[in-house]
């Protein structure tokens, strides 16, 4: 093996960083869904995949046929939100849901329609398919998730793969088998030294910290953002003080749902993305959540960073066993995770 | 005025078909502190928790005159019922302060300023939660969970406090210390319902009293009847 050439390894490193960060993103989504609602997010891939292909299509000028099924989701939840809430419901409370399932999506589709053929330019396509992906997550989250929300995690997962492959099959019916490609937020390069940082690359690096600056604001601060970590520390408990679970649950679906549409958003660029890249894009943010226990938000933090980078390094060196690298460094990671925990796991 | 904030008729619930607690007949008059005494495994936890909505069950559940049977746990909290659990269910990584402004959810859109006067409402009755405040609820002892979890209940303002053996695990000193909050909230207005094994300290408090025995009620009646009746004396209060 020849040596490192300084050049290609900050490259390498470079990449790797890059993809560390969606990563991350996708690591955060997961963790934060799992522990308020116990849903290993399988289909968080998906949210990735639609997001970019959303993006590309709405950059070729045409209406992506995402918007016709955020449409029948918004219908279903809506239909379940009556049924299941049909005891408890005042005013507010249906007009909130209307609002929430059918006034928004429609919405969305009337702006798709409009905006769509006219090549409204990145920024507005970008927030659009962000608007017809994100709220996707909650409706899943009613239809599929909350009507068993008490039910085993390993229930709540056959849902989730039940959930992901429904997502794949629809994104082959409307995105068709061949990937795409988005434009990219910028076309500049800037140049440090010997490296050439594309535009792009800043803008994904950017867009994480935001991302998370944001989310710390939110649960740190913010009484709603609280009684979301409320809800995953004890979920009993929350309700104790009446803070709706089911609430919770939405709420985490949607931060999880913005943020892989986003992360698609954003990978568009870099990447051909075909409806089922999404699986493995997803997996790679569940390795590092896993790293975590799908608990902690820094392990999974740095997890990210070391599966981007490693995922960098292995494709260059050993470009066919790539994947192979970055899935078999999770073996002895979980080994020392239970070794770890093994006394902790025997109280319970 | 003696109003009834929650009466409970023919109430049963089961584990899986096991009878845990069948037909309780029980009231709860507006600010006065009413105890069910009974030993382990009787049913009392069953009692409280079927009456917040936790736990399904058979039977009618007023509240206010309003039958709430159907109600889930939230609109419970809305309608004024808090309970605080034998396990107390805190938020274990949260702050001692953010655990009673949780417990202000109810109140949410109140504002700031009704959320800081019930702060100090709970901070002046426990004040040994405004030196933790920012601690985090999974490091206070045994005395200052408990204190925690009835701040948090109380930040609801509810107009029926539950309390499951308040009393469980904790050093005598704390225990009395515990009853005098209990006795203190009583004057406040709150109606209590108060569940407890130290049949001692609860028939002192309370004004009135029911012996649960597996799953039965078995007794009931004034607190200073009960102190005295010769079967209580001898099965809860022991000699000493
Ligand atoms: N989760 C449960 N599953 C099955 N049986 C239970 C459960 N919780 C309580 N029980 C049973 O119900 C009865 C009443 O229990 P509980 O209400 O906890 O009594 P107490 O609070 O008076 O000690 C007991 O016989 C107990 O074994
Ligand atoms: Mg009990």
């Amino acid at each position: 093996m020849n040596s490192v050439d300084p050049t290609i390894f900050l490259i390498l490193l470079q990449d790797g960083i890059v993809n560390g960060a969606i990563y991350a993103l996708l690591a955060l989504s997961l963790v934060l869904v799992f522990a308020v609602t116990r849903v290993v997010l399988i289909p968080q891939g998906e949210f990735v995949a639609y997001g970019a292909l959303t993006y590309a299509t709405l950059g070729a000028g045409r209406v992506p046929g995402s918007v016709f099924l955020l449409c029948a989701l918004g219908i279903a939840a809506c239909g379940y939100g009556f049924w299941a809430e049909r005891r408890t419901l005042d005013l507010s409370a249906t007009l909130r849901l209307l609002g929430e399932t059918i006034l928004l999506p429609a919405a969305v589709l009337v702006l798709t329609l409009w905006l769509a053929p006219q090549r409204a330019g990145i920024a507005v396509e970008a927030f659009l398919a962000l608007l017809i992906v994100a709220p996707m997550a909650p409706y899943l989250y009613r239809i599929a998730f909350q009507p068993m929300a008490e039910a085993s995690v390993l229930v709540l997962l056959i849902a989730a793969v039940g959930v992901h492959l429904a997502m794949v099959g629809l994104g082959l019916v409307f995105f068709g088998p061949e990937g795409s490609r988005g434009d990219a937020f910028s076309g500049a390069t800037y140049t440090l030294g010997a490296l050439t940082v594309p535009g792009q690359a800043l803008w994904i690096v950017g867009a994480t910290l935001l991302i998370m600056a944001a989310l710390a604001l939110f649960f740190g601060l913010t009484l709603r953002g609280k009684a979301l970590r409320a809800t995953a520390v004890n979920r009993l408990g929350a309700r104790l003080v009446g803070i709706p679970t089911a609430q919770s649950g939405r709420l985490a679906f949607a931060l999880a749902g913005c943020i892989g549409a986003l992360s698609g958003v954003l990978i568009a660029p870099l990447t051909t993305v075909y409806y089922d890249s999404g699986f493995l894009i997803g997996l790679k943010g569940f390795v590092a959540a896993i790293v975590g226990g799908l608990v902690s938000y820094p392990a999974a933090l740095v997890a990210a960073l070391a599966v981007g980078i490693g995922e960098s390094f292995s494709s260059f060196y050993a470009s066919a066993f790539k994947e192979v690298i970055v899935f078999g460094a999770i073996v002895p990671v979980l080994l020392a995770r239970s070794l770890l925990a093994a006394p902790e796991a025997e109280e319970e | 005025m003696t109003d009834v904030v929650l009466e409970v008729e023919e109430l049963s619930a089961t584990y899986r078909g096991v009878v845990a607690v069948e037909g309780l007949t029980l009231n709860v008059p507006a600010g006065r502190i009413v105890t069910v005494i009974g030993p382990n495994g009787a049913g009392k936890t069953t009692l409280l928790n079927a009456v917040m909505g936790v736990l399904p069950a058979r039977g009618v559940v007023r509240f206010r005159g309003e039958a709430i049977g159907r109600l889930d746990v939230e609109a419970r909290v809305r309608r004024g019922i808090s309970l605080v659990p034998e396990t107390r269910e805190l938020f274990a990584t949260l702050g001692v302060e953010d655990n009673l402004r949780l417990g202000f959810w109810r109140h949410r859109g109140a504002g700031a300023a009704a959320m800081r006067r019930a702060l100090d409402e709970v901070y002046a009755l426990f004040p040994r939660l405004r030196e933790r405040r920012s601690q985090a609820a999974g490091t206070l002892s045994g005395g200052e969970r408990q204190m925690l979890a009835m701040g948090r209940a109380l930040m609801a303002r509810p107009s029926l406090l539950m309390l499951d053996e308040p009393s469980l695990g904790l050093a005598p000193l704390i225990v009395r210390d515990i009853f005098r909050a209990i006795a203190a909230l009583r004057d406040t207005g709150v109606a209590i319902l108060l569940v407890e094994q130290n049949a001692r300290a609860a028939l002192q408090v309370a004004e009135y009293g029911y012996v649960l025995e597996t799953g039965r009620i078995a007794l009931q009646g004034a607190s200073a009847m009960l102190a005295a009746d010769p079967r209580v004396i001898e099965t809860y209060l022991g000699v000493g």
